[in-house]
């Protein structure tokens, strides 16, 4: 056996060797200082850590990475050109949620990116914002955006705007401002909820050119239907690496790719025990997790 | 200082988080960290909250005093925050009117005008579907064909006519048929969504912990 198979083994054999652990661990008594029925957790949590690393350590060498084409992200800055061009503003949504919530967070990262295009074709740019705390955030790392690109007298302090902290009033206001403004470009990017089509489909009314993008899949069909593109689950959190074209960023990605395909094999080896009815302590070892 | 600040700040808050995730919270003090942290998230969420009021009544100001095309939308929005706001935020003891409770200005409000605003909009959202629906389902290619015949199958499955209709056929195809669509094909999808979503998002966490990731301050 050569050492790509072997690699490829290990963790499904590893999996197998800690079934009986999880079924011990999950019967620890209630005093007991770690949650031993954890630890497959903690286990996926060091490999996946371990593969973003060495990754992203072989970036910093100059290894070169692979990395395939987002289209809805090549659309950004060709977007944003052609509102350029007509003279109208971009509007970006950084989804309703909170900032606790890793979907504003990588919305957020977006804006950054999309702040230093428009500050540097001097587009006006409107982000509207469910939560104070988005407003914090958004504001400064538009004026950062701004800062980066040479244009700090260009940055408003009104770029992004507080708009309503109910969900359909707040829909309510974007809708009415893009029946009114028109804006060139709608980005949504983020966590978004019922919303996601009222929005989508006023921007489509209006005769935006429209980019989404979201992790949750009960809103995917909504996006694709009504906008330009979409990106759909991971390629939202793949975004700021994309752009930003940063090996570091860049080598996270991969390492985030070698667990999918270690997940693959695993499900594939599964639904083939599963099939076969062998494989118990595989399930249960995926069930404690 | 700017950047090293609140790179030390995520660094410190993620590895309290994944820590005392694996802490059990009624014995250690550290399993209970995490809630903690989330408290204080509340805390300093309530004090940006004052942001938001004076953002909104900036904004909406501004436009008024210019004139701005819509601006008299403006003034019913400045009316409408201070006329929910302040009474609301006075004691019962001074009014009934006052305060929050049942009978108050802020409970009339929010009952007899903002719950059934925002009833009809959502209410909208079935239009926005149908012509959404309609754009979707044109079939123009081999995929958007296929899509139109899966979407009128699951459909009519979940309309009580459609499913008298279906029943017609022999045999209990269209139940598998549904029930394949549904638990099978659309199921496993949207399960490949989740994984690749679930890693992407775990991913980035550890590129902020890790202060490979600093676009959320706008910086890189």
């Amino acid at each position: 056996m050569n050492l790509t198979n072997l690699r490829k083994i290990t963790p499904v054999a590893l999996a197998f060797a800690l079934g009986p652990l999880c079924e011990t661990a999950l019967a620890q008594p209630p005093e007991a200082i770690f949650r031993l029925d954890r630890l497959n957790a903690l286990i996926t949590i060091i490999l996946f850590s371990f593969f973003i690393l060495l990754y992203t350590h072989w970036a910093k060498q100059g290894k070169p990475l692979f990395l395939r084409k987002i289209p809805g992200l090549d659309a950004v800055e060709e977007a944003v050109g052609r509102a350029t061009e007509m003279g109208r503003p971009v509007l970006f949504i950084p989804g309703i949620d909170e900032l606790d919530q890793i979907e504003t967070i990588a919305g957020i990262s977006i804006l950054g990116r999309v702040a230093k295009i428009t500050a540097q074709y001097d587009t006006p740019l409107v982000v509207p914002v469910r939560y104070p705390l988005v407003l914090a955030a958004g504001q400064e790392v538009v004026k950062q955006a701004y800062i980066e690109m040479g244009k700090q007298d260009a940055y408003d302090e009104d770029t992004v705007l507080y708009v309503a902290g109910e969900q359909f009033a707040f829909t309510a206001n974007v809708n009415g401002y893009m029946m009114r403004e028109r804006p060139a470009t709608n980005i949504y990017m983020g966590a978004f909820f019922a919303e996601s089509l009222l929005l989508a489909e006023t921007g489509n009314a209006a005769g935006s050119i429209q980019i989404a993008g979201t992790a949750r899949p009960e809103q995917l069909p909504f996006f694709i239907a009504a906008c330009d593109y979409t990106l759909m689950g991971e390629e939202l959190f793949a975004a700021s690496a994309y752009l930003s074209h940063e090996p570091l960023m860049l080598g996270g990605l991969k390492g985030q790719d070698l667990i999918k395909v270690l997940i693959i094999v695993c499900i594939l080896i599964g639904s083939i025990l599963a099939t076969f009815g062998y494989g118990e302590t595989f399930i249960e070892w995926f069930n404690a997790v | 200082m700017k950047t090293g600040v609140p790179v030390a700040v995520s660094f410190v808050a993620g590895l309290i988080m994944v820590v005392s995730f694996f802490f059990n919270e009624e014995t250690t003090k550290v399993g209970g960290l995490s809630q903690e942290l989330l408290n204080w998230l509340i805390i300093v969420g309530g004090f940006t909250l004052l942001l938001g009021v004076v953002s909104i009544t900036r904004v909406n100001w501004s436009g008024v005093r210019q004139k701005k095309e819509g601006w008299i939308y403006k003034v019913f929005t400045l009316i409408s925050i201070f006329a929910m706001a302040l009474p609301s935020l006075l004691p019962e003891s001074w009014s009934p009117l006052f305060g929050r409770s049942a009978g108050s200005i802020y409970d009339w409000l929010f009952v007899y005008l903002q719950a059934p605003m925002m009833a009809t909009m959502f209410a909208t959202l079935a239009f926005y579907i149908a012509s959404a629906a309609y754009r979707a389902f044109r079939a123009r290619s081999a995929e958007a064909t296929l899509l139109l015949i899966t979407a009128t199958l699951v459909m009519l499955w979940r309309v009580p006519m459609g499913e008298a209709f279906l029943n017609l056929f022999p045999g209990d195809i269209p139940a598998w048929l549904n029930t394949y669509i549904m638990n099978g094909a659309n199921l496993a999808v949207q399960r490949g969504i989740i994984i690749g979503a679930a890693l992407g998002a775990s991913s980035m966490s550890l590129r902020i912990i890790l202060g490979i990731e600093r676009t959320y301050m706008g910086k890189g």
